[in-house]
C-alpha cells in the first residue's frame, strides 16, 4: 500500500516534531517512508499493529532489550546495530534460533531526521545481515529536554531446537569456561568517544550478532551447558552471575584472557579492569571438561570465534566466589563491579 | 604494554617471592605497613599476599584521600552541593562517600543538586568558564601528588580572571600523617602493634622527594623503602625491609629511582608553596586531630577558596560506632575484624570509608582478598 503526501520527508535538513508520535498523517509518514521501507519485509508491510505468524513446534525464547547509548554513534557500531544484536544475542544464548524483531523509538522532539534515517539504516542492515526481520514496532516523540535525541527498545522471540538445554545453572564442578574472543572492545570503544575524556583509541565495538557462531556450537555436537554474553559489568559480572545460579566456584587464569592490547593500555590509564568493561560481541560458555577442545575448535572455524580461548574451570567452592590466578603469580578474587563503571554504554 | 609488562612479569615475581620467604626465614614475624592506598590497591589486585611467607603480613595504611576525609568535611561539600547556585565538580570516588545520616553527594546529586563527576581540577576551570552565571566548586582532596594540579588551576583561574570559580580545599600531606601513626601509643610505647617498616609513596614521593622520610627513620628507628605502584615494585621493596631488618638498619631507601629523587620536583614544590599554606590543624578520619597535616588556600588567592567564599562553618560528622575505620586505618585492625565488614559494609553500601575507594582497605580485601578468609 502506498500512500501519498504533500511533500517527502526532509531526511536532510528536518528534525523530529511532536506531530511525528501524534497518531496522525505526519507519523504515518514517518513510519511509511523511514521504517517500512528501511525494515522492508512482508509482515511489517502489512501495517497492523501486530506481526502475525507462524512457528514451529517447540520451546520459545522471548527477551528485551533497552539502549540508551551515548554518543549514539561510535567506533565499530551505532545504537541501532546495537540495538539488533543485544536483542538478538539474548535470544540466541538460550540456543535458540532468533526469528523476529520488535522495535520501540522513543524520540526527542528537535532530533535531526538525517540521524534517525542514519540510526534506520544502520539498524536495518545489521537486521538483513542477522537474517533476523523488525515485523512490528512503535514510535513516541517526547518534548525537548524529555529525552536525550534517541531510545530504542527491541524484543526478539526465537525458537530453541530439540535437544537443546542451556540455562545459568548447569555449570558442575570439572567443566570448562570458554569465550569467543578478546574483552572489553565495546566499553573501552565507547569510553574513547566520550567526549570528556580527551583521548583517542584505535579500539572498536566488538558489537556483533552471535547466533550464527551459537548455531556451529551447537553442530559441534560438544554439550554445551551455559551460555551467556557478558555485556555490561564484563566478564567478571558473568562468571559471577553463573557461579550462584550454579552453586559453584570459577577459577580464572589471567595469562589465558585474551584482552587486545591498546584495551589494557586504555583500561590501565583510566583505572578499569578489562573484566569489568563491557563487550557487546562475546559470549562465554561453559562445558564438560571432555567437550573443550572439540567446542574450542568450532568456535574458533567461525569468523566471530576466531580467537576464542579457554580462561578457566568451574571449581566447587560453598561460597560461589569467581577467583583467578593471576599472571604475575599471586591468585585474588574476582568480584562484581562496585557501583557504575560507566553510564549509558548499551 | 611496554613499561608496564616490565613490572608485573610472573617469572621475576616468583623468584622474588622465593628470595623473601628465604631472607624471612628467621624465625621472627615482619610487619610492614604500606602507606599508600595505590600499594593496598597493587597489593590485592595482583594477588601479592599468596606469594608471601606467613612470616611477613601487610598493614595497609592511611593513604587513601577518599578515606581518611572526615565526615565533617563531606557534609560540607553536601551543603555547598545544595546551593542553587553551585555546580560541584568532584572526583568520581567522592561521590559514594557517605556523610552523617546517610547522606552523600551521589544522593544529592539525584535529589536535584548539580554534582558533576570530573577527571581533573582543568575540567572543573571549564565547566567554570562554560557556565559564568554558576558558581562552580572544585571539590580538592588528595595528598601531595593531587596538590600541584589544583594549584595550577587556582593561579589560571586568576589569570583568566574567572570570578565564578573556587576550590573547597581538603589537600592533606603524607609525612605528618606517618609521624601521627609511629607518634600512636601503641606503636610506639606498648609495642601492641608491631611495625617493622614502610613501603614509602610512590607518587606521593614523585613530588616531595625521600628526604622527609629520613626523620622517621632516623628518630623512629623504622626502615622505609620508596617503592613503585607495580606489583615487582611492592615484593622488591619488601625484600629490601626484610633485609634492613635483618641487619638491624633504619634507613631511607629508593627502590622507585626511576621516578623519586631526594629532592623531588622543585617546580611542583615552588608552585604549591605559591598558592597554599599550612593549616595549624586538620581532622583525619582515623587519626583525629593532626597538627600541621592540611594545606589551605593563601590569602592572595583568597577569592578563589571555596571555605572563605562561602562561609561555610567546620561541621563535626557523625561516625557509626561500630565502624572500625578508625582502627584500620591506623592499621591497628584487619578489615575482617570489622563488626560490619560485608555484612552491613559492602561496596554497594558502604557504611565507612575504608569500603568506598577501591584504594580503601576494606574494599580491596572485599574485592580481592575475601576468599583467603572464607
Amino acid at each position: 500500500m502506498t500512500r501519498h503526501y504533500t511533500s517527502r520527508l526532509d531526511l536532510e535538513h528536518g528534525h523530529v516534531d511532536l506531530t511525528h508520535g501524534g497518531g496522525g498523517r505526519a507519523m504515518a509518514q514517518l513510519i511509511d517512508e523511514l521504517f517500512v521501507s528501511a525494515f522492508a519485509n512482508p509482515l511489517l508491510e502489512q501495517l497492523n499493529d501486530q506481526a502475525s505468524f507462524a512457528v514451529d513446534a517447540g520451546r520459545m525464547v522471548m527477551a528485551t532489550d533497552s539502549h540508551v547509548v551515548t554518543p549514539l554513534f561510535f567506533p565499530g557500531g551505532d545504537i541501532g546495530s546495537l540495538a539488533v544484536h543485544g536483542t538478538v544475542n539474548d535470544v540466541a544464548m538460550s540456543g535458540a534460533r532468533p526469528l523476529y524483531l520488535a522495535a520501540t523509538f522513543i524520540l526527542e522532539e528537535g532530533f535531526p531526521l538525517a540521524d534517525l534515517a542514519r540510526v534506520v539504516e544502520s539498524m536495518a542492515q545489521a537486521s538483513r545481515e542477522a537474517g533476523v526481520p523488525v515485523v512490528t514496532g512503535d514510535t513516541k516523540v517526547v518534548e525537548r529536554g524529555k529525552a536525550d535525541g534517541l531510545f530504542i527498545t527491541t524484543t526478539g522471540v526465537g525458537v530453541v531446537p530439540e535437544g537443546v538445554e542451556i540455562s545459568g545453572d548447569r555449570a558442575r564442578p570439572g567443566d570448562a569456561i570458554l569465550v569467543n574472543g578478546s574483552l572489553g572492545d565495546h566499553g573501552v570503544a565507547i569510553m574513547s568517544s566520550r567526549e570528556n575524556l580527551d583521548f583517542g583509541s584505535p579500539v572498536v565495538s566488538d558489537s556483533a550478532a552471535l547466533h550464527g557462531l551459537v548455531a556451529t556450537m551447537l553442530d559441534s555436537g560438544a554439550e554445551l551447558r551455559c551460555l551467556r554474553d557478558p555485556t555490561r559489568g564484563g566478564l567478571a559480572a558473568t562468571l559471577n552471575e553463573l557461579a550462584q545460579q550454579s552453586g559453584v566456584g570459577m577459577l580464572l587464569d589471567e595469562a589465558a584472557l585474551p584482552v587486545r592490547e591498546a584495551v589494557r593500555a586504555c583500561c590501565e590509564f583510566l583505572g578499569l579492569d578489562p573484566l569489568h568493561v563491557a563487550n557487546e560481541g562475546k559470549l562465554v560458555a561453559i562445558c564438560p571438561d571432555a567437550d573443550a577442545e572439540r567446542l574450542l575448535t568450532a568456535m574458533r572455524s567461525h569468523p566471530l570465534g576466531r580467537d576464542a580461548a579457554r580462561v578457566g574451570t568451574v571449581i566447587e567452592d560453598d561460597h560461589h566466589f569467581v577467583q583467578m590466578d593471576t599472571a604475575f603469580g599471586g591468585r585474588r578474587m574476582v568480584d562484581w563491579l562496585s557501583g557504575e563503571q560507566l553510564p549509558r554504554i548499551c | 604494554m611496554k613499561y608496564v609488562d616490565e613490572f608485573r612479569d610472573g617469572t621475576l615475581a616468583r623468584g622474588l617471592a622465593e628470595s623473601i620467604r628465604r631472607a624471612a626465614d628467621t624465625g621472627r614475624d615482619y610487619a610492614f605497613m604500606e602507606f599508600c592506598g595505590g600499594h593496598t590497591h597493587a597489593i590485592f589486585r595482583y594477588g601479592i599476599p599468596a606469594l608471601l611467607p606467613d612470616s611477613v603480613r601487610m598493614v595497609h595504611g592511611p593513604g587513601c584521600p577518599v578515606c581518611v576525609l572526615p565526615i565533617g568535611r563531606i557534609d560540607m561539600a553536601i551543603e555547598l552541593a545544595a546551593r542553587p547556585e553551585v555546580i560541584l565538580c568532584s572526583y568520581g570516588d567522592m561521590l559514594r562517600v557517605p556523610g552523617s545520616q546517610r547522606t552523600s553527594l551521589i544522593k544529592a546529586k539525584a535529589a536535584g543538586a548539580d554534582v558533576r563527576m570530573v577527571y581533573s581540577c582543568l575540567d572543573a576551570l571549564k565547566i567554570a568558564q562554560e557556565n559564568p552565571d554558576r558558581e562552580v566548586v572544585f571539590f580538592a582532596i588528595g595528598f601531595e601528588t593531587t596538590t600541584p594540579p589544583t594549584a595550577a588551576a587556582i593561579r589560571q583561574a586568576g589569570t583568566l580572571g574567572l570570578e565564578n570559580f573556587s576550590v573547597f580545599c581538603n589537600h592533606v600531606l603524607t609525612p605528618a600523617a606517618i609521624g601521627n601513626i609511629l607518634e600512636s601509643p601503641q606503636v610506639r610505647e606498648l609495642g601492641s602493634v608491631p611495625l617493622d617498616g614502610f613501603v614509602g609513596p610512590a607518587h606521593v614521593s614523585t613530588v616531595i622527594g625521600s628526604q622527609p622520610y629520613e626523620y622517621f627513620a632516623e628518630e623512629y628507628r623504622k626502615p622505609v623503602v620508596i617503592a613503585g605502584f607495580e606489583p615487582l615494585d611492592v615484593l622488591q621493596a619488601i625484600r629490601m625491609l626484610v633485609d634492613q631488618v635483618n641487619r638491624g638498619e633504619a634507613r631511607v631507601e629508593n627502590e622507585f629511582s626511576r621516578a623519586v629523587t631526594r629532592d623531588g620536583n622543585p617546580k611542583a614544590k615552588a608552585l604549591v608553596a605559591e598558592v597554599f599554606e599550612m593549616r595549624r590543624v586538620f581532622e583525619w578520619r582515623g587519626l583525629g586531630e593532626v597538627p600541621y597535616s592540611a594545606l589551605r588556600i593563601k590569602q592572595a588567592y583568597a577569592a578563589f577558596d571555596a571555605e572563605r567564599r562561602f562561609d561555610l562553618e567546620p561541621r563535626k560528622g557523625r561516625e557509626n560506632p561500630a565502624c572500625e575505620c578508625p582502627a584500620i586505618l591506623r592499621g591497628l585492625k584487619q578489615p575482617q575484624e570489622c563488626k560490619l565488614f560485608a555484612k552491613a559494609c559492602t561496596p554497594e553500601n558502604p557504611l565507612g570509608s575504608c569500603m568506598v575507594s577501591s584504594e580503601g582497605a576494606c574494599a580491596a580485601h572485599y574485592t580481592y582478598g575475601r576468599h583467603r578468609a572464607a
